[in-house]
């Protein structure tokens, strides 16, 4: 624009130039100037509307395009961007005065001795606080972490990621994560309907099995639910132990297989087997003389075990009321060797004896919880263990072999004011070790913060 | 095993052949809406009905299953199958499925949601952060979304896309003439003030003119206890509703208390596609719910 004004001035002052000396040709050279300022201005006056009118018409279809997204965006105003890409973040309390009786060393008769974590905590307790962070890490992994804190310290309880999109119904989980043999045991501590792990789930695994490793599942593409699932890992947890070796310490498989009947009840059974290694697996005996001693075992552990649950609720709406009935079998094969030693010179592992060790064991729980209102559920649980067969070869002349069926009864009864907070009173009669019966009382509250997930079924 | 694994085959191959679309409706108005549009071109599994609490549903494995053959999940969105869906999806190892993908559908993300909170607070109950996800009781909505469903059925199903296409055109041209009769018998509702169970009516009353007036719920998903309901009979007084509304899955008891004392009629409607005998299809839901809600005037 501004290089026709230049031509055009110049243009002028050739003119001017060449008709010096006429004032009537100054006069026609001024007029045409005057025009061609004049066509100038109109033809920039127009260029300007139009950019004008192009600017406006962007405009409105910048925002036609905006009310147009606008449905899908109506994300809250609350909700910063930045924000926005956090994970899912929840933390759970939970905490408990409980009443028993101090009992030194409490264990399970009869069972290869397992520490349960607070199993022997009196009086109050915050317990646990779960904090778990959960998050799409990208379109095709979910992430997953649960911190677990307890007396001061911090542990991972958790922490694995999951496909999203291999399909085909497989599945692949890697980390650390809750095992998926039995029933219970992917349950989290807090979605379980009593204070405390069945004795099972003690005897077996302490509370439950978590593998540091890799999970494999696959989906069949039937209307009915049939689920296989493999594990390997490295099997550190009891009943295997941490060997520092290459290769996988601990694998796992398992079937489940679930339906509806009718619209008002859902049922699944499982089938899982549980194989690990143990190496110097210690833990505290006493001998015939009753001195303390120290066993040690290096062996394989086998466990099987059955899992079936069933819920009913009138029309499929457990809002109001629902009934959930399980139940779940182990059966444990340990083989290998034990090792006796003791300090004490009294013992008779004064000087230590390798003997060979071979075990058969089983136990079985089973409950029921009814929830009668939107808030109120109430629940029974009994269950039992069967010390069963113990070989310990030439250990059996030294190690006192219990035969003993520990049995447990528990009653409890919970109030939920949302689907966040609860708390529940429970009593048990726990007759797990040998001559005692330890009335249990426990008053418990679980409460939820923040984003909640879904619980599994 | 090989005789296990020959007839593992053979179950496979038993299967129907996948040639339909297979869609996984997460409740029965969005199944009848899909099968409005495909007709028999799709297979609609409805993971509820009408009687089920869609906030309240459990991750069962008959959903995993189901959800493990879909090609396409319609939700209703806005967080409210949270406590189950998420699980359902990632369970299912279906990778066409996943809210990334075209085989997931939200129908709330087409439709202008209302009561979108400001303050996300459990202290306000169970509030759903993108809006009041009962948007399907504003039949201006079930168009939108059907619009958008028979875009992503044609995308997933290029196939049958002109069937779809002409499927949802009936269907929206039979819905503008009942939507237009709807709105001339509702009429007598405009103005007119109810109680309501859940906030599950929010849309419907918008649609109607109609004004809440309050919840038996003292917040969303708490149940309703005698104090609120008292103090909802209070207000009866300077704020009279005509009505107090609830849904088929709804326990009635509050709804009767508050009727008795209050000296109104306690109306039950069908809330979604099967939930009274008269409400066999999306058509049937709003003629059922027009009818009962002018009943309750009388």
């Amino acid at each position: 624009m501004q290089k026709s004004f230049a031509m055009a001035a110049l243009l002028a002052a050739s003119c001017a130039a060449q008709a010096a000396g006429s004032d009537a040709d100054l006069a026609a050279i001024r007029a045409q100037i005057a025009d061609m300022k004049k066509s100038y201005e109109q033809r920039i006056a127009a260029l300007e509307n139009k950019l004008a009118e192009a600017e406006s018409r962007t405009a409105q279809s910048a925002q036609s395009a905006q009310s147009a997204a606008a449905p899908v965006v109506a994300a809250p105003a609350a909700q910063s961007a930045a924000n926005a890409f956090n994970p899912e973040v929840s933390l759970i309390l939970q905490g408990k005065v409980r009443r028993s009786k101090d009992i030194a060393n409490r264990g399970i008769t009869g069972f290869f001795p397992t520490e349960v974590e607070g199993a022997n905590a009196r009086g109050f307790s915050a317990d646990e606080t779960e904090l778990v962070l959960a998050a799409n890490i990208d379109p095709y992994w979910r992430g997953q972490a649960i911190v677990a804190l307890a007396g001061g310290e911090a542990e991972v309880e958790e922490a694995w990621f999951q496909s999203l999109a291999i399909g085909h119904g497989v599945g692949l989980k890697g980390g650390r994560f809750r095992s998926g043999i039995g029933y219970l045991n992917e349950q989290h501590p807090h979605a379980r309907d009593f204070a405390d792990a069945p004795l099972m789930y003690q005897a077996m695994f302490g509370d439950s099995y978590a593998q540091d490793g890799v999970q494999l599942k696959w989906l069949a593409p039937t209307p009915l639910f049939v689920e296989f699932g493999a594990e390997v890992g490295r099997g550190a947890n009891f009943p295997g132990t941490d060997r520092n070796r290459n290769g996988a310490g601990g694998s796992a498989l398992y079937v489940h297989v679930g339906d509806d009947l009718g619209v008002s009840n859902n049922w699944r059974v499982g089938l899982s087997w549980l194989k690990t290694k143990a190496s110097e697996r210690s833990a505290e005996f006493t001998d015939l003389g009753g001195v303390a001693a120290q066993g040690a075992f290096t062996g394989d552990s086998t466990t099987w075990l059955a899992d079936f649950v069933w819920k009913w609720a009138p029309n499929g709406n457990p809002k109001y009321q629902n009934f959930k009935f399980q139940g779940e079998y182990f059966s444990r094969q340990e083989k290998g060797a034990l090792n006796c030693s003791s300090d004490d010179a009294a013992s008779l592992c004064n000087v230590a004896v390798e003997s060979s060790y071979r075990t058969r064991q089983s136990g079985w729980y089973t409950q029921g919880v009814y929830q009668f209102t939107p808030e109120w559920r109430a629940g029974l649980r009994y269950e039992q263990l069967d010390s069963g067969t113990r070989d310990f070869g030439l250990n059996a002349a030294n190690l006192a072999v219990d035969a003993y069926k520990p049995k447990k009864t528990t009653a409890m009864v919970d109030y939920s004011w949302s689907e966040f907070s609860r708390v529940r009173l429970q009593y048990a009669q726990d007759k797990s070790m040998a001559g005692i019966t330890d009335n249990q009382w426990t008053l418990q509250y679980i409460m939820s913060l923040g984003a909640h997930g879904a619980h599994k079924f | 095993m090989n005789k296990l694994f020959a007839i593992l085959l053979l179950t496979l191959a038993a299967l129907p052949a996948q040639a339909d679309l297979k869609v996984f409706a997460t409740v029965p108005e969005w199944a009848a809406l899909a099968r409005e549009i495909g007709g028999d071109k799709v297979q609609v599994y409805a993971a509820t009905t009408a009687f089920q609490d869609p906030h309240r549903i459990e991750a069962k494995p008959s959903l995993l299953a189901q959800a493990r053959q879909a090609n396409l999940v319609v939700a209703a969105g806005a967080d409210l199958e949270i406590g189950w869906l998420p699980l359902v999806l990632r369970d299912s190892g279906n990778a066409a499925i996943q809210p990334s993908q075209p085989g997931y559908f939200e129908a709330s993300a087409w439709v202008n949601r209302l009561e979108v909170p400001t303050v996300l607070d459990r202290a306000h109950g169970d509030v759903h952060a993108a809006g009041n996800p009962h948007i399907h009781l504003d039949p201006r909505n079930v168009l939108k979304v059907g619009e958008a469903l028979t875009a992503r059925m044609a995308e997933l199903d290029p196939a049958q896309a002109a069937t779809y296409r002409a499927g949802f055109k009936t269907f929206a041209g039979k819905w503008q003439v009942a939507m237009a009769r709807w709105e001339k018998e509702s009429a007598p509702l405009r103005g007119v003030g109810v109680l309501v169970h859940h906030r599950s009516f929010v849309y419907l009353e918008n649609w109607l003119g109609m004004r809440e007036l309050g919840a038996l719920e003292p917040k969303p998903g708490i149940e309703p206890t005698s104090g609120h309901l008292t103090s909802l009979l209070a207000r009866q007084q300077a704020t009279p509703a005509k009505m107090v509304l609830r849904a088929a899955y709804q326990q009635d008891g509050p709804s009767q208390w508050i009727a008795g004392k209050a000296g109104i009629p306690a109306v039950l409607l069908p809330y979604t596609v099967g939930g009274t005998p008269e409400a066999k299809d999306l058509f049937g839901l709003f003629d059922d719910t027009v009818q009962r809600l002018l009943k309750g005037l009388h």
